[in-house]
């Protein structure tokens, strides 16, 4: 089945992939974000394979590691085909300015909630997502708690004694 | 009428503090009548921010927060992310641990499912439902007890083996659940399947097809009522499931009733299961033997200079596993618990990101309820088995 996916994106993708990566016997695919809905679109429909599940979208944060540099964001899209029995995973970096990429709300009903809970906690912009809004937090929370510079902390209570020493952002 | 009376439909906000939505879920109706047009679920009313924090912690603290996302579950979160970390760390599991975990987490899906059963009774008007099930999830909280010392926080599970050894009176005690329940679940379907009210409140009633069920990403009951088989257990097996023998039940319409069928026929299964379990399971230590990661039995650490340190290495600093991102899936009671954690090489997670089949399965709830009637938002909210707990993480 491995060959098969690399053959199958090599021949359909040429200049999509960026690398192939087969960490603890799982296979994944480092792409360009401009490719993903072809790809994805791609391997739903194709008879042959069918990867038909969208299991899961979850994003990482490389702030500060040495991985920053092939861009800050990763998002992880976890495809499973139901007929083979097997999963793989898509990964996409996306710029630590203006995180965006397409939606794929329009292949699956599940990519909608999924996608919402990435753009509340890591605040990654799904381009054609029809209803883009947050869905975890609350509305007056500013930020995006999954990013490693938001920090997670306790917020420190304010009294009159220590107003002028408490920071206007509490880190 | 539209024109006298301006806009036709109301808003209706069912939740958060509906005893029906089992938690703190608010469901926003636009009714005509009695008929929903448009229902929008809204959550994030218990985000306790569990991934954001299981970023700050050492591995093995991780561990208790996940008890707490489904909490009618524990030892099924505890063995998702064992076992993920197991594949980062490539342990190798003993038989004794792999059994006494299958025997577990089968124990779990009953006293899941029995809550299910109980709590969806009650919401469709059958109230003994919920006093029999709870008196039968009870014998299993006692066996959490004695083997955790805890009754629904049990984190029993630790990487690389079992917190403790299993009591002395495991065996006996596992035993005698094994031969109450089958009888009980025989009253159980004798009071519902057959139940004309029930039948009627559930026949037809908020099904999904195939299709949609996968294209809404339903995993658990909730997709095999639908007559789609996929098992995690069957389909990638982990933790020695291959070992065991049972079957995947499926149901037809997709319907209420078709995904009550399957949790109870799965329920049959899972004691077909922990038989084979209780039966098979060999004697051995708890743990494997992973110096640096897993920590030694306190007797050791008493007499053992070797082990004190150990000891003290792990509690204060933890352990490094090699930098990759794994996933790993179980089958839970409510669906497909995923685990993807990322590791940079340092002590500490760099993220943990948990696939929750409750979270997922909630959103098909509109596409379930939308042209239907309101009493059935409640037979549809329970049908899908959710626990706010893991929505929101």
């Amino acid at each position: 089945m491995k060959e098969k996916l690399t053959d199958f994106l090599r021949l359909n993708f040429p200049e999509a992939v960026i690398r192939e990566d087969n960490f603890c016997d799982q296979q994944s695919f480092y792409i360009h974000g401009e490719y993903l809905f072809d790809i994805c679109r791609a391997f739903q429909s194709d008879k042959e394979l069918e990867f038909n599940f969208l299991m899961d979208i979850c994003s990482l944060d490389w702030w500060g590691q040495p991985d920053e540099a092939e861009g800050r964001f990763e998002v992880v899209y976890n495809l499973y085909s139901l007929k083979h029995r097997y999963r793989f995973f898509l990964k996409v970096r996306l710029p630590a300015k203006e995180p965006k990429i397409d939606s794929v709300t329009s292949l699956w009903h599940t990519a909608d909630w999924l996608e919402r809970e990435v753009y509340d906690m890591m605040g990654i912009f799904f381009v054609g997502h029809p209803d883009l809004r947050k869905i975890v937090t609350p509305d007056e929370l500013d930020g995006y708690p999954l990013r490693k510079d938001f920090p997670l902390t306790y917020e420190v209570p304010q009294f009159s004694y220590n107003k002028d020493q408490l920071p206007e952002v509490i880190l | 009428m539209s024109a006298a009376l301006g806009k036709r439909t109301m808003t209706l906000n069912m939740g958060p503090q509906h005893p029906a939505t089992h938690g703190v879920l608010r469901v926003e109706l636009e009714l005509d009548g009695e008929t929903v047009v448009k229902a929008t679920p809204h959550i994030g009313y218990l985000h306790t921010g569990i991934e954001k924090n299981a970023e700050a912690k050492l591995y093995y603290k991780v561990m208790p927060m996940t008890d707490r996302m489904d909490y009618l579950a524990p030892m099924s979160n505890n063995l998702g992310y064992c076992l993920a970390m197991e594949k980062l760390l490539a342990l190798e599991m003993s038989d004794k641990i792999i059994y006494a975990r299958v025997l577990l987490t089968e124990l779990t899906r009953i006293a899941s499912h029995l809550v299910w059963v109980g709590t969806h009774a009650l919401d469709l008007g059958a109230m003994s439902m919920l006093l029999y099930a709870f008196r039968d999830r009870e014998m299993i909280i006692d066996i959490y007890e004695a083997v955790s010392g805890q009754r629904m926080m049990s984190t029993y599970f630790r990487i690389g083996g079992l917190a403790h050894d299993l009591p002395a009176n495991f065996d006996r005690e596992v035993k005698k659940i094994l031969k109450v329940i089958p009888e009980r679940i025989k009253d159980y379907e004798r009071l519902l399947t057959d139940n004309k009210i029930f039948r009627n409140r559930t026949v037809g009633v908020a099904s999904i097809s195939a299709e949609d069920a996968i294209s809404y990403g339903l995993t658990g009951p909730s997709l095999r009522g639908s007559g789609v088989n996929y098992d995690v257990r069957k389909a990638n097996p982990y933790c020695g499931y291959e070992k065991f023998e049972f079957n995947v039940p499926l149901g037809e319409k997709g319907d209420v009733y078709d995904r009550y069928l399957v949790r109870m026929k799965e329920i049959q299964q899972s004691l077909k299961i922990a038989t084979q379990a209780i039966e098979g399971m060999p004697e051995g230590p708890y743990q494997v033997h992973a110096p640096g990661i897993v920590l030694p039995p306190k007797q050791d650490i008493l007499t053992k200079m070797e082990s004190l340190i150990f000891h003290f290495k792990i509690i204060t600093e933890g352990f490094k596993p090699p930098k990759g991102a794994v996933y790993q899936a179980i089958e839970a009671p409510k669906g497909e618990l995923g685990y993807y954690i990322s590791s940079d090489g340092s002590n500490k997670p760099h993220r943990m990101r948990v696939r929750p089949p409750s979270f997922v399965n909630l959103s098909a709830l509109p596409k379930m309820i939308e042209g239907r009637l309101v009493a059935d938002v409640v037979a549809a909210i329970g049908s899908i088995d959710i626990v706010l707990g893991e929505v929101d993480r």
